[in-house]
């Protein structure tokens, strides 16, 4: 038997939110006791995104409660912490990492944790009244908006938008919510489910656009107006939020030799070659069940691939063992918890199979050609668990009444 | 063991659950953690110690 390879004595952990976070602590608990940086464009310790949304906008939390880690447990863990400086330059060759302040970091091992940002409509980036919904000072910025009760319109019907449409719509604003699906979240949820979420969003008093795209923002004297849909009618606006979809950040890779297509390109293990991998919303894998390349935005897929790459990076290249979860992700709307475990996109079948829509109770499975591609509870957490396992193995959606 | 709960953090992704199955359960329908075993044995201080670094609001301290 060949001994295992040497661990790297120097690892590089860039993205310092909840997957950075999962892969040194996945470090230190696997026992590896060399030098560990974490590089960190923002100023804050590692925080929590989705309360962003929830809690945080609602004004139920203050922003000390998103934190992920207290002081104490992150001078625990022995790091090298750079925060406030992003990293903008790779050097695969000589393994050193450039940070903005002109510093180089040196590393055997470098974890590419540098996430998403969210997209914006072109030339909004100066409007006043003009928002994103991504970090701590998005959310901030937000919540101050919406003091005001302004007319809001939401671009975007996807998880953020949704979401901060029952919040903005709970604080008292007067919410248009803009989709070009034909359901809020039609493209996690299908339309049967997406039609019961349109259902009670409209019953709290927000006006759903559904199956139109939102061409521009309209501006007065550099503020926000309203906005002009594809179809040529205008919705007046005191704030517009713009919540369709994020982008990997991996512009800083450019030059480095590592594949960057749709976020890092890893093989199954996590692993994009020449001593890099790739962990969270940024990481595009090569997803060993089903041969498609995968790259999942959900809070615990970060937490998990971060474990998985701490073990991996310690195994070795040659060892590592291919990242293999049933993804998992949950919205909270209004008194709805919606969640999700497996892949809805592509379901050519839907059925309710515990509850109902009526009763807004519910596991739904969706299938695709035959077989369990997605489990779909709202307000049943604990009875969708038990079809996890369902999902895991793609078992067939059997036919007939499963009621 | 010591496990501490921040209960109003839990935002019921039964991660928990599925890491150490003998110790936590899930609330019916908003998933809200519960805590089935205060002091659970050594035997499952692994699962446990999985349970909180799985845990995506960071709700379970484990104090071995
Ligand atoms: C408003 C909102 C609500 C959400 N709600 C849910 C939910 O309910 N459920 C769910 O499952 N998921 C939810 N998500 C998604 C979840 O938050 C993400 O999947 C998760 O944050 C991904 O973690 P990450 O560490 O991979 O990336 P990120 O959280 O994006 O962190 C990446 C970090 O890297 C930093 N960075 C970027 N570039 C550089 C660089 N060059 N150098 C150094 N640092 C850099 C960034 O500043 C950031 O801090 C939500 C997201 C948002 C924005
Ligand atoms: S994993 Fe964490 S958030 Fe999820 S149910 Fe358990 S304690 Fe709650």
């Amino acid at each position: 038997m060949s001994a295992a390879p040497a661990a790297p004595s120097r690892i590089a952990v860039v993205g310092a939110s909840a997957a950075g976070l999962s892969v040194v602590e996945g470090l230190r608990r696997e026992g590896y006791t060399g030098s560990l940086t974490l590089i960190g464009e923002e100023a804050h310790l590692p925080y929590d995104r989705p309360p962003l949304s929830k809690q945080l906008l609602s004004g139920t939390w203050d922003t000390d409660r998103l934190r992920l880690r207290g002081k104490d447990d992150i001078a625990a863990l022995g790091l090298e912490l750079r925060l406030g400086s992003p990293a903008v330059a790779l050097d695969t060759r000589t393994r050193e990492i450039t940070v903005a302040d002109g510093s180089l970091v040196g590393y055997d091992a470098l974890v590419v944790a540098t996430g998403t940002r969210a997209r914006r409509l072109p030339g909004t980036e100066s409007v006043r009244g003009v928002h994103v919904l991504r970090t701590l000072e998005d959310a901030v910025a937000l919540r101050e908006g919406l003091a005001t009760r302004p007319r809001l319109v939401v671009v975007g019907g996807g998880f953020v938008g949704a979401e901060a449409a029952a919040v903005a719509c709970g604080l008292g604003c007067e919410v248009t919510l803009v989709t070009d699906t034909a359901q809020p979240m039609g493209d996690a949820l299908g339309d049967e489910l997406g039609a019961l979420l349109r259902t009670v969003h409209h019953e709290h008093g927000v006006r759903i656009d559904s199956g139109v795209l939102v061409d521009e923002v309209l501006t007065d004297g550099g503020r926000a107006s309203g906005v002009r849909l594809a179809d040529g009618r205008t919705l007046a606006a005191d704030a517009v939020l713009v919540g369709i979809g994020a982008r990997p950040n991996t512009e800083w890779l450019t030059g480095s030799g590592v594949p960057v297509g749709n976020g890092v390109e890893c093989d199954a293990t996590l692993y994009a070659g020449s001593g890099v991998w790739a962990a969270g919303d940024v990481a595009c894998w090569l997803n060993a069940r089903t041969g498609e390349p995968w790259r999942i935005e959900h809070r615990t897929n970060a937490a998990e691939q971060g474990l998985a790459v701490a073990r991996n990076i310690l195994a070795g290249p040659e060892r590592a063992t291919p990242f293999d979860p049933v993804p998992y992700v949950w919205s909270d709307q209004y008194d709805l918890k919606i969640q999700i475990y497996g892949r809805t996109r592509g379901a050519d079948e839907v059925r309710v199979v515990e509850g109902s829509t009526a009763g807004r109770k519910l596991v739904a499975l969706y299938g695709r050609n035959g077989r369990t591609c997605a489990a779909v509870g709202i307000n049943m957490a604990r009875a969708l668990r038990g079809y996890r396992a369902q999902v895991a193995a793609a078992a067939p959606l059997l036919t007939g009444s499963a009621a | 063991m010591d496990i501490s709960i921040d209960f109003d953090k839990c935002c019921g992704a039964g991660q928990c659950v599925l890491a150490a199955p003998e110790v936590f359960d899930q609330r019916d329908e908003d998933g809200v953690v519960v805590l089935l075993d205060d002091n659970p044995p050594a035997g499952q201080t692994e699962n446990v110690v999985q349970a909180a670094a799985a845990c995506p609001a960071a709700v379970i301290q484990v104090r071995v």
